[in-house]
């Protein structure tokens, strides 16, 4: 038994059936072939998968596609505008806060909604604000860089440096 | 070298256009499910799959019965144990494969997994390895024919008599019993595959989470050579890795039964495992129990060492380590300090436990190496109330003993321990620390600083001492530039994360003054790339990266033929700068490395082979040897045992640095993959063999929060035989935090009588110890 479900992925319109059970991750990836939304675990934790749900940032493992139905999703690939990576895209290259890539879209979208709420987090509150998004590479300790950084840019500051602290 | 150039590799990254294997997608591909067995021992009595078969979209369940009639039920392991692919009769541990079912859709898959039933007759299992030795232990291996017992293999390496004369003599001993716990590498990217077999063709495409593509093209035509796919009739692409840390070296069952299947059913089959089947079945790593020895003088000289190890590989030997090393660089546990007195034995055991053990980013088990004489280093201090700073001080070999051979037959290549450390000490301000610590102490309250001075072996290596399954550990470069310049580079390692599209391209360009934005880096396929081992123990830069340099030098040594063609002069009135030759005395007489390029297609001088293409496979003459020295600041709240780590300094040493924000990149990952296992990461086992946090909700990787800031800083100690003086990495910082973790929290401790806590450290640990000690 499909149902018929309307949603919006990064500004576009889709009219899909889907069977009631499908999570969104899997609408995402397999029905729409938008694979920069990624799987890491199965139990909710790591936070690969995690994208915008009518601005807010949620793991699209523990939510089934039929109940987007009527909403508006942001995956990676709707961050950068015209060609304009978004200021968290460029303050994770500049910064070195990625290393395999596979954790990166979801801390993306999780760090979106961060400085969405809050364009000037402390340290503490970047550190608390994405913990539910493991990543095994980098230690975290250019992933918030990388957020300090975009918040700078948004809040129009002068950009902290991008050098390596390391002498 | 030496700048901090911005990845290449990042723009696909940040804007989801990276392509990893769960990403490939090909038209009428079918999708695997793996059924597990829920017991650690067990007799299989009937396996039904009439139900399964009965669900929408499912077309195939695959047993060990069928794959035993085309002899693809069993295949080897890199340590040349054997495992089963698909049981016909027993299973030998928890979440081992069962049987496989096969669907037109992921949904459907699952749906046939949890159809098919299997009757089993548990059997009662041998989980703690000691007992696994008892006489009346089960004999797990009956495959096995003749064999009697559960163990698998003894290795010593030391002098004995020398060592237990120094022993029996020495003013001081010390001895600690510890267990380096079972630990799963957990990269963010799960293990999977999609197997293409072309029957047309008689050609099979499998793209892999594989960190050693053209190895796993070789181990394929091994085991189905037989069934007619040989070697040429096979090609691996890695694609886009999620993280490895030797958790992607192995050949899981998963990856065979997937090209089985394909084979038999000429379709693509993916497979992609969970986290949940990814933590349990996958390899494990380390699981060590070490009993660790010193002996001194009253006043601080390390004398001897002895080192007595029992590994547990779960049910085959499933590690992956150069072929004659079955404890991998264990013997590199004399560490950092000069003595020559040591002897080490290990006896590896079966039990009904997962297979392994990989590295979790390490060196073939030198963080087993390092934390057991890191640790006994402290407890010898500790012994004879010296500051465990000044008794390393006066232990270390001297940058002058360099070249230095160790009492197990390493020659460590250079070194300044001395000044990492001395480096390091400066950072936090040492003496301050402990000042500040006796203070605390007088008020009960408990702050510990630990050290850890470590010696790295990486790099692997010489074709003399190392392969795998009798392949040399060479790596490859193979440069091609084009008419107008520019160039591609292939390898035969594979990036995880470690950033080789750069790194590579910078090296090439600091040898032939191409910009590196102009060289294209490829690995992961094995039909273009040249042959190598892979990306795992930090040797990529170290081999592959050698590898660059020399093949870049071919070039430039072409270059220079043909730049004196053009400009009429003898090759030794010519000089190199970066991106151009130019002659002697005359400057402006030059050609650049472009003109040149395009002359090696346009005008290339008479006699010469056209084209501007080298290739080399690098044969390391030796192994790098790495070292670091890393402090750590704890403080501890009595009452509840929590741990706060307030400050971890890492002076790292990998020689000459190509791209320093990579390297420290590195670190900080690296060291974070240490106070994971140091206070946080066990896979647990009860009796009965379940493992009792086999998901992420309850397996704990360690998040931001978790994470400490750290301080990163480095020596540079070039390595004497690398072509660019470069040691490689990657694991340094795994391998050293542990014991300065371990370290600093004895240390806090230390006042109460405890000498030794087994990682990862809890907070329950330390109040049931403090509580023991009646210091609450």
């Amino acid at each position: 038994m499909l149902k018929e479900i309307t949603i919006t992925v990064n500004g576009q319109q889709h009219t899909l059936e889907v069977e009631p059970r499908l999570l969104l991750v899997h609408m995402i990836r397999e029905v729409l072939n938008l694979t920069g939304t990624h799987i890491g675990c199965d139990t909710s934790s790591c936070g690969a998968c995690t994208i915008l749900l009518d601005g807010k940032s949620i793991k699209s493992c523990t939510v089934l596609a039929v109940q987007a139905n009527g909403k508006s999703i942001t995956t990676i690939e709707g961050v950068a505008q015209d060609n304009q990576l978004s200021p968290l895209q460029e303050g994770f290259k500049e910064n070195h806060g990625l290393h395999c890539g596979f954790c990166t879209p979801g801390m993306i979208l999780r760090a979106t909604e961060l400085l969405a709420q809050n364009p000037n987090p402390t340290e503490d509150e970047i550190r608390w604000g994405i913990a539910g998004n493991l990543c095994r590479c980098t230690g975290y300790n250019n992933i918030v860089k990388a957020i300090q950084y975009a918040g700078a840019k948004i809040r129009g500051e002068e950009l902290p440096s991008t050098e390596p602290e390391f002498v | 070298m030496g700048h901090s150039l911005k990845r290449k590799e990042d723009a696909r990254f940040i804007q989801g256009k990276g392509r990893y294997v769960d990403d490939v997608k090909l038209p009428g591909m079918l999708y695997m499910d793996i059924v597990r067995s829920p017991y650690a021992y067990a007799k299989i009595k009937n396996i039904n799959i009439d139900e399964a078969m009965k669900v929408p979209g499912v077309v195939a369940v695959v047993t060990g019965r069928d794959l035993e009639k085309y002899n693809l039920h069993w295949m080897p392991t890199l340590m040349s144990d054997t495992q089963m692919v698909l049981p016909t009769d027993t299973v030998m541990y928890q979440a081992q494969e069962v049987a496989a079912v096969i669907a037109t859709s992921k949904y459907a898959a699952r749906d046939g997994r949890e159809a098919v039933r299997v009757e089993y007759e548990p059997m009662k299992p041998v989980i703690d390895p000691y007992k696994s030795l008892d006489p009346d232990a089960p004999v797990l291996r009956t495959d096995k024919e003749g064999k009697k017992d559960n163990h698998i293999w003894n290795w010593k390496v030391g002098d004995k008599q020398k060592t237990d004369d120094v022993f029996a003599k020495a003013e001081v001993v010390v001895k600690e019993q510890m267990h380096i716990p079972r630990i799963h590498v957990a990269s963010i990217e799960t293990c999977g595959c999609v197997a293409d077999y072309d029957k047309v063709n008689n050609h099979l495409t499998m793209y892999m989470t594989t960190q050693a593509p053209h190895a796993i093209r070789t181990v394929i035509a091994l085991v189905a050579g037989h069934v007619g796919l040989t070697e040429e009739k096979i090609r691996v692409i890695s694609p886009d890795i999620g993280g490895g840390f030797g958790g992607k070296v192995p050949v899981y069952p998963g990856y065979v039964i997937a090209i089985a299947v394909s084979f038999l059913v000429g379709k693509p089959v993916k497979w992609i495992e969970d986290r949940s089947e990814n933590l349990q079945a996958d390899s494990f790593a380390r699981d060590y129990h070490i009993t660790a020895e010193m002996a001194g003088t009253k006043d601080g000289k390390i004398l001897a060492t002895r080192f007595k190890v029992l590994a547990d590989h779960g049910y085959t030997d499933a590690s992956a380590n150069p072929s004659k090393f079955p404890t991998g660089m264990f013997s590199i546990a004399t560490g950092s300090y000069d003595y020559d007195a040591t002897y080490m034995e290990c006896d590896a055991v079966y039990t009904n436990k997962p297979p392994g053990g990989v590295a979790y980013r390490c060196s073939f088990r030198v963080t087993e190496a390092v934390h057991a004489i890191e640790r006994i280093t402290d407890r010898f201090a500790l012994e004879i109330g010296k500051d465990p700073a000044e008794l390393r001080l006066q232990n270390f070999i001297k940058k002058e003993d360099f070249p230095w051979k160790s009492p197990t037959g390493w020659i460590y290549d250079s070194g300044d321990y001395h000044k990492g450390l001395l480096k390091a000490m400066d950072t936090v301000d040492y003496h301050q620390l402990r000042a500040e610590q006796a203070e605390k102490r007088k008020r009960g309250e408990l702050m510990g600083i630990g050290l850890s001075t470590f010696t790295e072996v990486v790099g692997a290596g010489p074709s003399k001492d190392f392969d795998i399954l009798g392949i040399k550990m060479f790596d490859s470069a193979e440069i091609r530039v084009h008419p107008t310049g520019k160039a591609i580079a292939r390898f035969g390692t594979k990036s995880q994360g470690q950033g080789h599209e750069t790194t590579y391209a910078q090296i090439i360009a600091e040898e032939l003054g191409i910009p590196a934005e102009n060289i294209q880096i490829e690995e992961g396929d094995t039909d273009t790339a040249p042959y190598g081992l892979g990306t795992y123990a930090s040797r990529s830069t170290p081999t592959a990266g050698a590898a660059a340099a020399v093949a870049s030098r071919k070039l430039r040594d072409k270059a220079r033929k043909i730049a004196a063609y053009l400009l009429e002069v003898s090759e030794d009135d010519l000089e190199w700068e970066p991106g151009k030759f130019f002659v002697k005395g005359a400057p402006e007489k030059s050609k650049t490395i472009q003109e040149i390029v395009f002359a090696s297609y346009t005008n290339h001088p008479p006699g010469m082979e056209a084209g501007f293409e080298a290739t080399h496979y690098y044969d390391p003459p030796n192994l790098t040897f790495p070292s670091g020295a890393y402090i750590c600041v704890v403080d501890i709240d009595k009452e509840t045992g929590a741990i706060h780590v307030r400050r971890f300094v890492a002076i790292d040493d990998c020689g000459n640095i190509i791209n320093p924000m990579i390297v420290q990149g590195q670190v900080h990952g690296g060291l974070t993959q240490g106070i994971a296992p140091a206070m946080y990461e066990e896979l647990i086992y009860d009796e009965a063999g379940n493992i009792l946090n086999g998901t992420f909700m309850d397996y704990l990787v360690p998040t931001a929060v978790e994470s400490p800031k750290w301080e990163t800083g480095h020596t540079v100690t070039p390595s004497p035989h690398h072509p660019i003086g470069a040691k490689g990495v990657g694991e340094s910082p795994t391998v050293g935090a542990p014991p300065a973790i371990a370290n600093a929290i004895v240390d806090a401790l230390s006042p109460y009588g405890i000498t030794h806590l087994d990682i990862p450290i809890t907070p329950f640990k330390v109040w049931k110890a403090l509580k023991e000690k009646g210091a609450i």
